[in-house]
């Protein structure tokens, strides 16, 4: 018989070895610990984060966006109430234009015709309205209804190079700004509004124009337009450079 | 055998035995070995503390995330249902990841773990098939019924029972469905226009937003209860999903 089975032996009934209780807490009070102190995972921590952010924006992209399934739509009577509907803009006091008149978008970047289109251009063009559920990453939704220039209507105008990949938005709140897949991009509900609940856009808004597309968390809307490239890199973002995610799709 | 009998003489010593030269000194005779038996196999042990793990991470940075908008609801609309924390930002201690991107870093990057533990656990109770021994059916619930009265002291005698009670069966069948339930809620709000029918399943995002958190106090009762009752009950079990051997007082095996 050897040393071992002996110990076992003598050991009572319904225990568990010291081992067994230390192994336990370590883990517990490992656990607790991350929680307590807000832990943000370390080196090894953030490389996974990195990581599973890189695979969950590749899988937002080529798994879960389909290019045609559209985002539901509501009826007018179940849209939320404009003051309860929040917008969100970085700096203060609202962003506005000192000359509306003067404003315009310019296009270019890898395209074969880079243009800057003015607000009653934008107008002339294909026109889409819907009202939608807008989902913010913070966890509230609310239902408004939207009116802008498809995106890919746009795209068929400044015809974008093949190595384009992505495109970026810049916006007059100063320092906001940030990209899409092209995927998202030529979504057939992505539009760059003019218009909310059936209204010019305020400054609330992003007025006078703004990035809307219903698969997308509001983030990724960038308000307050000035210029949209074309890009073979993917553009960083606001929220995006400050850890939020990147594909931000729903 | 009656009181009255004499007790049979002990065997007079061998005279024999005495010479007898035994290098090793005569050991008590063996100890009938107690009752072990495997109880959990390591795939089970395995995903059960991983597990563990991973719906603690999973559920304190759901709590950091819960505080981005504590309430449930569209905006402008009434409550969707009772909550308790409407409005409230939990404490630090309970939270993981510092700010809501935080949050979201932590629960998106456990969410696969926690899934695929799922699944790899599913996959073994299928191949196993311990499925039979932890699915409660039907047949249960008189079985069920009898442990309860037991456990609140109305029957003195433990019911028969084979690898686990017919509590712990709704139990364990239970948790693993929430386990199915809280997945599924969370994809319905990681991606409500993808997955437009299933989140159109749960009542829409909102409803399913307020389910995915309904299963978070599900989960805290039924760990506690859980851990109370291997504590209380049944401390053995704690060994046996460490080491896989049990060796307590309900060995009984199907």
């Amino acid at each position: 018989m050897t040393e071992n089975s002996k110990i076992e032996r003598v050991e009572p009934i319904e225990s568990f070895s010291r081992r067994d209780l230390l192994r336990l807490g370590v883990g517990a009070g490992a656990a607790s610990l991350l929680s307590a102190c807000g832990w943000k995972g370390g080196k090894l921590g953030r490389s996974a984060f990195a990581a599973a952010g890189d695979l969950n924006d590749w899988a937002g992209e080529h798994l879960w966006l389909s290019p045609s399934r559209l985002a539901p739509t509501y009826e007018l009577a179940e849209r939320t109430p404009e003051a309860a509907f929040p917008a969100y803009f970085i700096s203060r006091p609202v962003p506005t234009l000192a000359d509306p008149a003067a404003w315009g978008l310019e296009i270019g970047g890898l395209v074969s015709r880079p243009m800057r289109l003015t607000l009653d251009q934008l107008q002339t063009l294909p026109r889409l309205t819907y009202t939608v559920k807008h989902h913010c990453v913070e966890g509230w939704t609310a239902i408004g209804t939207w009116t802008g220039v498809p995106l890919a209507a746009v795209a068929a105008l400044v015809e974008p190079l093949p190595s384009a990949r992505y495109l970026r938005f810049e916006s007059f709140d100063p320092g906001y700004y940030n990209g899409f897949d092209l995927k998202s991009a030529m979504h057939p509900q992505t539009i760059l509004a003019y218009a909310f609940s059936d209204r010019p856009l305020t400054p609330q808004r992003g007025a006078p124009l703004r990035l809307y597309s219903p698969v997308k968390l509001g983030y990724k809307m960038t308000k307050y337009l000035t210029r949209i490239d074309w890009t073979a890199d993917r553009p960083g973002g606001y929220w995006e450079d400050r850890g939020y995610p990147w594909f931000g799709g729903i | 055998m009656s009181e009255s009998e004499p007790a049979e003489p002990l065997a007079p010593p061998d005279p024999e035995a005495e010479v007898m030269v035994d290098p090793v000194p005569e050991a008590a005779p063996p100890l009938p070995a107690p009752t072990s038996v495997l109880r959990h196999r390591w795939p089970a042990r395995v995903t059960h503390w991983a597990n563990a793990l991973l719906l603690l991470g999973m559920i304190a940075s759901g709590l950091q995330i819960y505080g981005g908008f504590p309430r449930f609801g569209l905006r402008g609309a009434p409550p969707l249902g009772p909550n308790p924390f409407e409005g409230v930002r939990f404490p630090a201690v309970v939270r993981l990841g510092g700010w809501l991107a935080g949050g979201l870093d932590w629960h998106f990057t456990l969410a696969w773990p926690f899934v695929l533990t799922g699944l790899f656990y599913l996959g073994f109770l299928i191949v196993s098939g311990e499925w039979k021994s932890l699915l409660f059916r039907p047949s249960d619930v008189p079985k069920a019924w009898a442990m309860q009265l037991y456990y609140l002291r109305l029957k003195k005698e433990h019911p028969p029972q084979g690898k686990h009670n017919a509590l712990q069966k709704a139990a364990y069948s239970f948790i693993f469905l929430l386990g199915v339930l809280s997945a599924a809620t969370g994809f319905a709000i990681y991606k409500p226009v993808q997955l437009s029918w299933l989140t159109a399943l749960f009542g829409g995002y909102e409803r399913a937003r307020y389910s995915h958190f309904l299963a978070v106090w599900l989960f805290v009762g039924f760990t506690l209860l859980h851990v109370v009752l291997v504590f209380g009950v049944d401390p053995a079990s704690l060994r046996a999903m460490i080491t896989g051997r049990y060796r307590g007082r309900f060995p009984s095996h199907d």
